[in-house]
Formats: C-alpha cells, sequence, structure tokens
C-alpha cells in the first residue's frame, strides 16, 4: 500500500513520509473526539443530562481515545524494544549489585519485551549470566506490572497524574520487593535442576538492526497488541458506561472507599485469580472511582490483577520451590497494599 | 537440515515452526523438525524468549515470529 503511494521512494523514507503524514493527521483527530461524541449524542437525540445519554457519551467519547492512544504508544514501544532485546538486557544487568541493580532492572522491565509464556526461559537465562536472584525477580514483577497497555489506559481514562504515580508506584513495589528477595538470600529455593545449569549458554549474534526493521517492529506490535486487547478495551469501556450511567453515586463508598480498612486487602485477594489484561479492568475500575471508591484501593486492586496472577505462579512454579513462590507472591503482595494504604491515607 | 523451535507449544511458535518449514520446502531442503517444550532444555540452549529458532544447532532467533525474508537471511 505504502509502495503504491510513494513509488520513487526507498523504503525508509516512504516509513518517515508516511509518519510525517500520519502524525499531525492523529493530532488533529484525537482533539476533535470530545466534539464528536457530543455531537453523536445530540443526533441521536439526546442529552448528557440523562443516564443512557451520558453513558452513549462515554463511550462514544472513550472508545476511540483509548484505541487511538492504544495505536500510537505501541507503535512507538514497539520501535523502542527494538533496542532492549533480551540479552542486551541480561549483558546491562549481569554482575550487578542489590541496590543500583534492582532500579536498573525495574526500569529495563518497562521497555524489554516481555510476555509471562517465556518467563522461566528468562529467569534461568538471567541468573545463570550471573544476574543476582534479586535483581532479577525486580525485573520480573515490573515487565508486566508497568507496561504499556495498562499506562496508557490509565493516561487515557484517569489522565497523567495517575499514569505517572502507577509508573512510579509500580517501580518501586519491584525494586523494593527484588531488594527483600534478594536480602531473604533464597537462592537454594530454586529448583536443583534450575541451580545445575551451566553459565554462559550458546547467545544470538548482536545483528544490526535497520531503521526500516524497527517501524516494522513497531507496526507488528501494534497488529499484535491492539489485536488481541481492542474487544477487552471495548468490553471494559461499555461496562464502565454502563456503571457511570446507572449505578448510583456513592455505591461504592461502603465497600471500596477508604473508610472500609479491609478493603486493600480484599481487593488484592480479589485480583490474584482475576488474569484480565489490564486493557479490560481499568475502564471498569475508573467508573468505579466515580462511585466512591478510594483511589488506593483502586490502584491496588489494579497492580495484584496484573503483577499477581494464577497462571503466571503456576508457570514460575516449574523453576521456583514454593517457599520461593510464596515469599515471592507475600513481598509483591505486601507491596502492594502499602501502596494502597499510604494513598487512602495522603490523598 | 534440522530445526528445532522453542516454545512452550503456544499459538506463535506453531506459527514460527510452519514459516521456517514453508521457507525450507519451497528451497527443496529436507526439514526434521523438532520441538522443544523443556525450560531446562530451553534455558540450557540459551533461549530467553519464546518462540525460539535453531538450525542444525545453530541458534538464529529467539523471541519473535520471523518473517519469510529473515528465514531467507539465515539460510544465506
Amino acid at each position: 500500500m505504502l509502495a503504491r503511494r510513494f513509488p520513487a521512494l526507498n523504503p525508509l523514507h516512504r516509513w518517515l513520509a508516511a509518519l510525517a503524514l500520519l502524525i499531525p493527521l492523529w493530532w488533529f483527530v484525537y482533539g476533535q473526539l470530545d466534539a464528536a461524541a457530543n455531537g453523536l449524542v445530540s443526533a441521536l437525540g439526546l442529552t448528557r443530562q440523562t443516564h443512557f445519554g451520558e453513558a452513549l457519551h462515554f463511550f462514544f467519547y472513550d472508545t476511540p481515545k483509548v484505541l487511538m492512544l492504544l495505536f500510537g504508544v505501541v507503535f512507538v514501544m514497539g520501535v523502542v524494544q527494538t533496542f532492549f532485546a533480551p540479552e542486551r538486557t541480561r549483558a546491562l544487568l549481569s554482575g550487578k549489585r542489590l541496590g543500583v541493580g534492582n532500579v536498573l532492572a525495574a526500569s529495563l522491565g518497562i521497555v524489554t519485551p516481555f510476555c509471562s509464556c517465556s518467563a522461566v526461559p528468562l529467569f534461568i537465562g538471567f541468573l545463570s549470566a550471573g544476574v543476582p536472584l534479586g535483581v532479577t525477580f525486580s525485573f520480573l514483577i515490573s515487565a508486566p506490572m508497568v507496561n504499556e497497555v495498562a499506562l496508557v489506559l490509565l493516561f487515557g481514562l484517569f489522565g497523567w497524574q495517575v499514569a505517572a504515580l502507577y509508573l512510579g508506584l509500580g517501580l518501586a513495589v519491584a525494586i523494593i520487593a527484588g531488594l527483600v528477595i534478594g536480602h531473604l538470600k533464597m537462592e537454594a529455593h530454586l529448583e536443583d535442576w534450575v541451580q545445575q545449569i551451566a553459565r554462559g549458554a550458546a547467545h544470538v549474534p548482536d545483528e544490526q538492526i535497520s531503521w526500516v526493521a524497527r517501524f516494522e517492529t513497531g507496526a507488528r506490535h501494534v497488529r499484535e497488541i491492539v489485536g488481541k486487547v481492542w474487544p477487552w478495551v471495548l468490553a471494559g469501556i461499555a461496562l464502565g458506561a454502563g456503571i457511570h450511567g446507572y449505578v448510583p453515586e456513592d455505591f461504592m463508598a461502603a465497600i471500596m472507599g477508604r473508610d472500609a480498612w479491609w478493603s486493600v486487602p480484599a481487593a488484592v485477594l480479589l485480583g490474584v485469580p482475576l488474569y484480565t489484561n489490564a486493557a479490560g479492568i481499568i475502564p471498569v475500575v475508573q467508573a468505579l472511582l466515580g462511585k466512591g471508591a478510594a483511589l488506593g484501593t483502586v490502584l491496588a486492586f489494579m497492580m495484584s490483577v496484573i503483577a499477581l496472577s494464577a497462571p503466571e505462579m503456576i508457570i514460575l512454579r516449574r523453576a521456583l520451590k514454593p517457599r520461593l513462590i510464596a515469599t515471592f507472591a507475600g513481598v509483591v503482595a505486601g507491596g502492594i497494599m502499602l501502596v494502597g494504604y499510604v494513598f487512602n491515607l495522603v490523598l | 537440515m534440522k530445526v528445532t523451535v522453542y516454545g512452550p507449544g503456544c499459538a506463535r511458535c506453531q506459527k514460527t515452526a510452519e514459516v521456517v518449514q514453508q521457507v525450507l520446502v519451497a528451497r527443496g531442503i529436507p526439514v526434521e523438525l523438532e520441538k522443544v517444550t523443556d525450560y531446562a532444555a530451553m534455558a540450557v540452549a540459551g533461549v530467553m524468549a519464546t518462540p525460539g529458532v535453531a538450525l542444525d544447532g545453530r541458534l538464529v532467533s529467539t523471541g519473535k515470529l520471523p518473517t519469510v525474508a529473515e528465514v531467507e537471511s539465515w539460510l544465506g
């Protein structure tokens, strides 16, 4: 398609021309979304004063907004990730001490491509290259929790302050949990076969990646991620719209409000078996927040859903003995609860 | 040629095996496909992100679904 539009250009120039065209267009359309949603609601003969009108406006406005943000950010992250292959991240972390290593590992967790299906080989790859156990855990906690899809949804639905808070606190939980696990010296609680794996296995040769290949990776990333999460976004926003329009104000205050002390641990516990991706849960949670739920409780719930998942524990069980799994879950849950309580107290 | 695909049996690993096989068959190279799903074996081979691909024991790709052009480039 691009080739036909710009036949005289080489692939890189074609990409740059397309981006120069698409970025301002994206910006312009994004600025018109609120007006378009208002127009659409009144064109249907409704006003935002009615429950149904308000729910429709939420849906018409937030769906394109979140999807557009996802397209943009996921593309950029796809390109950024080509600079941080797991092998590169491992080399950066190898031999780092606790402390500096944990901060670095948690930060690299944001930009290194990660899928929980390869958590075990990655975990072992890190350990065998001399990355300390605590540092490896900081990476393993941060990588799924602080991801671009969660941050986009938080930014789109809550604003940049909450997205920044989530980013900062997610990193803090990953760093501190990794430090604690490192200090507990639990290397003996790795499965025996993990302890026996030889150091320095074969590795993929460093390849020079062209910018065209990086852009193509970005586009592929969009197809994979956005292609997977858009039904969740739609379902989440539709449910959220229903809550917005119909659930009475203060409905959630009693069960998720800041006066209910037990709500934070309950939210964390509830999050463990729930393993929807961030895309489905965040729009619902945003709607609950408007109905009297406390921000700390809500953040704790989201972090727990994303960072503490039963399927990932089962995968990790292959490499970790039960005590280390329990410690991992306990330390992360503790960190998340702390975040929840601190927020409910401070805000 | 011996093709080893490392991965827990996910859809992407399946696709990876298909793409590599398709290119080799098109070139008339006989394929002996091996699928490794054991995490310990993956770690020993140096695969940190799945799917991983090795040709005759030489690791050529990890963590992505290779394109036809990429497979061609491994064969030289």
